[in-house]
């Protein structure tokens, strides 16, 4: 067993900050993970060459994989970190913040565009009313089957740290809020605005964005079925098309 | 993000326009070089018989010149607009996503040589396209190599161009069914490279 855990972390004070590799050992404790050396560094902010420093800034929440905040660049690849066992890692452990989002401070990013993506796709079902809507329609098996399976998207950004298509050139909606607007258009309530939701991704930066790396599914910690969601939506949104385009 | 017409449209047409026509005239080029197998004069014979159809200037900008440019400007605008994370990503499918892109400027550069050469300076010069003609070329060992990365890059970028084109187009829908087309565009790939191999060996001589 090594007597010390080996990182060396990317910081960076702000977005407009140039980066910085610092690097750290942390004395072996077994069972740790990321976030747990992480909060050792904030005990005792010392780095390598024994200089005192500034306590490494992340994001944290759930701290069982199912929230996405504290998803970075561990050895290369994107992951939450909490899920990141020490002892499964080769060192040195790499930490690098995500690269397509603008960095709040070391590892923390603010992810915002992936909500306003979510918003303008309306990611939700319209219930609300003057009065009492009733118990709403039933969904078959088959397909609330398929929209939990969507549904356990935690928008951590994962898909859009693989993805190829989705960066500072491209206006690129990302893989998950496509996801999304499949889920919602299986959804019977949902599926009364779904042409509002086709048309926003047949616009800029939508459907036809997709390259077919196919890195969001590889890179989705969810094993969320991305690639089928987004070739489902090619179909939709080609009948829509042609159906729209007849109709005009 | 659209170069034309906002998005849908124009992705659209080009993920068509790279498989009818363009993929076809592939491999309308792979059956009319075969002939080449058979011997010079009976190569001959057959381009001959390609040359005398009607209207053969109007085809050839309305369903070769004019998709194939518009499939290569917005083609290589699509490539600008990737960023390409092979060495991070190691994923097969992401190699194939850049292979695609790589493949899309030597073919472009290829096409753009071998249009020239073989059909507007040519006929600008009053030379028939015939056995003699390819031979001249393609027995220099230089021309020869130019000529084989060319159609390795053409081949990979139409087989692997069907794999996507069914996603695009929502034929191919999940896993399994991507993975029997992606095994039978990797077929086709070796096919195809084979037999125009075979052809470019033949018109050397």
């Amino acid at each position: 067993m090594p007597d010390s855990i080996h990182l060396k972390i990317k910081r960076q004070n702000g977005s407009r900050d140039l980066p910085r590799w610092e690097e750290f050992k942390v004395p072996y404790k077994p069972n740790m993970n990321v976030l747990s050396v992480l909060m050792e560094i904030r005990k005792n902010p010392v780095n390598v060459n024994g200089e005192k420093t500034t306590p490494v800034v992340w994001d944290c929440s759930c701290l069982e994989e199912v929230c996405g905040a504290c998803t970075m660049v561990i050895n290369g690849n994107v992951r939450q970190a909490c899920s990141a066992l020490i002892d499964k890692l080769p060192q040195p452990i790499t930490l690098q913040p995500l690269s397509k989002f603008p960095v709040v401070r070391d590892l923390k990013v603010d992810r915002a565009v992936l909500f306003e993506h979510l918003k303008k796709v309306k990611a939700w079902v319209n219930i609300d009313g003057t009065f009492d809507l009733g118990p709403g329609p039933r969904v078959p098996e088959r397909e609330r089957r398929w929209m939990y399976e969507i549904s356990r998207c935690m928008t951590c950004g994962c898909c859009y740290e693989a993805c190829p298509n989705f960066n500072s050139r491209s206006k690129f909606i990302g893989p998950a809020p496509l996801a999304q607007v499949l889920r919602f258009n299986k959804h019977p309530i949902g599926a009364m605005t779904q042409e509002e939701r086709m048309e926003t991704i047949m616009g800029e930066g939508g459907i036809t964005d997709c390259g077919n790396a196919q890195n969001c599914i590889e890179a989705c910690p969810k094993k969320i079925p991305l690639t089928t969601a987004i070739a489902q939506l090619n179909r939709d949104t080609t009948i829509h098309g042609i159906r729209s385009w007849f109709r005009k | 993000m659209g170069l034309i017409t906002g998005n849908f449209l124009e992705r659209k047409i080009h993920s068509l326009t790279g498989i009818i026509p363009i993929g076809v005239f592939l491999l309308e080029h792979l059956i009319t070089n075969s002939f080449a197998l058979k011997g010079p004069e009976y190569y001959n014979q057959k381009i001959e018989a390609f040359q005398q159809i009607p209207f053969l200037v109007p085809i050839e900008i309305l369903l070769i010149a004019i998709p194939l440019a518009f499939h290569t400007i917005l083609g290589l605008y699509y490539v600008y607009l990737s960023k390409n994370n092979v060495l991070q990503y190691k994923y097969f499918r992401n190699y194939m996503f850049y292979l695609q892109r790589i493949t899309a400027i030597i073919t472009f550069l290829f096409v753009l040589y071998h249009a020239y050469t073989a059909r507007i300076a040519r006929a600008a010069a009053g030379i028939e396209i015939s056995y003699e003609f390819m031979n001249g070329i393609l027995s220099q060992p230089l021309f020869f190599i130019i000529y084989l990365v060319g159609l390795l890059a053409a081949v990979f970028h139409f087989s692997n161009g069907i794999y996507t084109f069914a996603i695009s187009w929502g034929i191919t829908l999940g896993p399994r069914s991507q993975k029997i087309l992606q095994n039978v565009c990797t077929a086709l790939f070796f096919i195809m490279s084979g037999v125009g191999t075979i052809e470019l060996i033949a018109l050397a001589g």
